[in-house]
């Protein structure tokens, strides 16, 4: 994976040094709360309901085993001992002291990470594909093309102070595993008719308050001309992008309101005059950056298939690992969603055992999805039934990858400031409910989000089932989703109808559950079944 | 939130405190967009958040003077029209006024900003340690700075 030279480390240690500057006048006061709020947030320093929360960056998701301990290190000594892993693959500590965070980011420093532009009104954190480098199906991995675009981004002086948040992923296959056209940029690394590698750009993304799928504006922009073309798409949005409306300041609505077309012929029109201005990196600097993501060494004439015999072990497998490009190899999901846990929440001793077991079982890598849980990426097939039991016995063994259990679910309003609505209790309820009357088993792959505010942050909008969290007179309500995804056959879901009490959206998710246990068809999911259905039935079904 | 924008402590609001030019400084008012496009003898222009600085491109040759004002330091449009014109060959003195911040000082330099006219005068230490704290950029702008990714490869 990536490493930090002489130059990398020089900017974040400047950065410590900023920030500490920074918190020291607005101690002393010469910065006042107004102007020291976008540069804490653009060092991920969030005032939440209790505390102060920080979010640090892991880039595109992945970690070394030394970086986890890190993390974990952290939670102990300057939180409660846990941590929470974020739907932009990050992770957040809740009760966090201002007067630390220069000793934390100095401690992250110290195994090249931080917290730059993990909030605020610029480009946040690179998101990718948890399976990058591992997926049998990727045609690169993505990632050296998202590590140039994070240093790119990287205290980039135009773009600091953008209409909105920008958030841009980069994924290298036809399936796609990390909501890439729900991103502000999305990027597909393809190969174009003559076989060269090149980039496709879908802007216009996002989730939110009004979720839109992002448009494909070029099919095919040449690797050595993709920071440029980023730049001329950022510029345009920094020049129109609504500045009079925080709700309508996203480049989605800029996309939508100006037309894709329109938006298109501007970004042309500035990516012809910014590819004079020779903004590009050296091509060279795409080869350096890639050879450290060269793939580990693998072994040979590995074995291909487990023992099965033991019946917990097989069905973790078929749910939680999914296929490697080499043979003998898988990628094994470590879910962060026991049952009646809080999703994506890890003790600092979880995370030091998760770092243990990324070195001894998959070359000292981990990955943080969107979808709030880790990755080892490169596991050995005849190794896995050891590392199932010591995951296990930590209780981060759940078989329930994709599974109705695996739910994505925002802070709400246990933690978040803008929360209407609490989003952790309704999932621990959900999860309850489907392990203790056994039709989890039986529902097969089944996302569901939970948000519990309109800014969508658990992605509810991309559920299967969504819920959606709001106020209403005063009383925590619950609005249900159906048909939404965040994957290759993308799209939103859709209301069914009035909302529900806490213990009523509950026995709403069952009932659309059962529907589909009743009338699915061979080999149908939730999602299929919903779509060959229609939101009648289902509505039928909920309010009769 | 009350103190925002303390009251204006001596510097006017078209008093540059900080200017980063050896030429002398143009005495001269600056106008709005339109009336600088109505009147070709005008040589000086403020530019506003909504405007659109590609409107200037056809008269950087007529232009000593650029003003791009700040209403809220958040508002970065400023930014983009500065590097706009700068990429387009303006070298006049290019100011920011307004809510011009110290925090904000070294990206409003990389951008090509080579004058400064802040509501509130800034701490001239805090200035010039913003700017030196960072030897070293990521990508290139409107200033001289090499960026790493060359710096890496010669």
């Amino acid at each position: 994976m990536y490493q930090y030279d002489q130059y990398d480390q020089a900017m974040v240690d400047a950065r410590v040094e900023e920030f500490r500057d920074q918190c020291r006048r607005r101690l002393e006061g010469t910065l006042t709360e107004d102007q020291f709020k976008p540069l804490r947030l653009q060092n991920g320093l969030y005032l939440q309901l209790h505390a102060y929360m920080l979010r640090v960056a892991i880039p595109y998701g992945t970690l070394s085993g030394k970086q986890m301990h890190a993390l974990a290190d952290i939670a102990d000594k300057y939180d409660r001992g846990y941590g929470h892993f974020t739907t932009r693959q990050n992770i957040q500590y809740n009760w966090i002291k201002l007067e630390d965070c220069g000793d934390i980011l100095a401690d992250l420093a110290k195994v090249e990470m931080h917290a730059i532009q993990t909030s605020g009104n610029c480009i946040r954190n690179i998101s990718s594909d948890q399976y990058a480098g591992a997926a049998a199906d990727e045609l690169v991995d993505p990632r050296p093309y998202a590590e140039l675009l994070r240093q790119w981004s990287s205290f980039h002086p135009e773009f600091a102070h953008l209409p909105r948040k920008f958030k841009i992923c980069v994924i290298a296959s036809e399936k796609d595993r990390a909501a890439m056209r729900l991103h502000d940029i999305g990027i597909n690394i393809v190969k174009n008719a003559e076989g060269t590698l090149g980039v496709a750009f879908y802007v216009g993304g996002g989730m939110g308050r009004t979720p839109m799928i992002a448009p494909l504006i070029r099919e095919f922009v040449p690797l050595d001309q993709m920071v440029t073309y980023s730049e001329a798409c950022l510029r345009v949005y920094n020049r129109h992008g609504r500045r009079d409306n925080k709700y309508k300041a996203r480049i989605k609505i800029l996309v939508h309101e100006m037309g894709a077309e329109e938006y298109t012929r501007q970004v042309e029109e500035e990516f012809a005059h910014l590819l004079e201005q020779d903004i590009e990196p050296p091509i060279a600097e795409l080869d350096r950056i890639r050879s450290y993501f060269q793939p580990p060494e693998f072994a040979t004439g590995l074995a291909e298939k487990a023992d099965r015999s033991d019946p917990d072990f097989a069905l973790w497998i078929d749910r939680n690992c999914s296929p490697h490009k080499v043979p003998g190899y898988v990628s094994a999901a470590i879910s962060l969603k026991p049952v009646g846990g809080i999703p994506g929440d890890a003790s600092a001793q979880q995370m030091h055992l998760m770092a243990e077991l990324a070195k001894d079982y998959s070359f000292d890598e981990c990955r943080v999805t969107h979808a709030q849980n880790i990755i080892l990426p490169h596991v050995e097939v005849g190794r896995l039934y050891e590392l199932w039991e010591k995951l296990d016995e930590a209780g981060l063994g759940t078989a329930n990858l994709d599974q109705v259990g695996d739910i994505i679910a925002c802070p709400g309003l246990d933690y978040c400031s803008l929360a209407n609505a609490r989003s952790i209790p309704v999932s621990q309820k959900i999860s309850e409910r489907f392990a203790a009357n056994g039709k989890g088993e039986l529902l097969g792959e089944l996302k569901l989000k939970i948000s519990g505010c309109i800014n969508a942050c658990g992605h509810h909008h991309a559920g299967h089932i969504g819920i959606l969290g709001v106020d209403r007179k005063g009383v925590e309500n619950y609005q249900l989703l159906l048909g939404g995804s965040e994957a290759e056959d993308v799209s939103l879901a859709k209301i069914t109808g009035p909302g529900f009490n806490e213990d009523g959206i509950v026995d709403a998710v069952e009932t659309v559950a059962d529907l589909y246990l009743e009338r699915r068809e061979d080999g149908e999911r939730f999602l299929d079944t919903y779509r060959r259905l229609g939101m009648d039935t289902f509505k039928e079904a909920l309010y009769g | 939130m009350a103190d925002r924008n303390p009251v204006d402590l001596g510097t006017g609001r078209d008093d540059v405190q900080l200017r980063f030019r050896s030429d002398e400084q143009a005495g001269i008012a600056a106008v709005t967009v339109d009336s600088f496009l109505d009147q070709p003898d005008a040589e000086a222009v403020r530019i506003e958040p909504g405007d659109n600085a590609l409107d200037l491109l056809p008269h950087l040759s007529r232009l000593r003077l650029v003003e791009v004002n700040f209403p809220a330091f958040t508002d970065g449009r400023g930014y983009s029209s500065a590097r706009t014109l700068r990429e387009h060959g303006y070298t006049g003195e290019l100011r920011a006024v307004g809510d011009v911040l110290v925090d904000q000082l070294r990206f409003m330099r990389r951008c090509g900003f080579d004058a400064f006219a802040p509501d509130a005068p800034i701490n001239e230490a805090d200035a010039a340690a913003a700017l030196e704290r960072f030897d070293h950029v990521y990508q290139p702008a409107a200033d001289e700075a090499v960026p790493i990714w060359t710096l890496r490869h010669g």
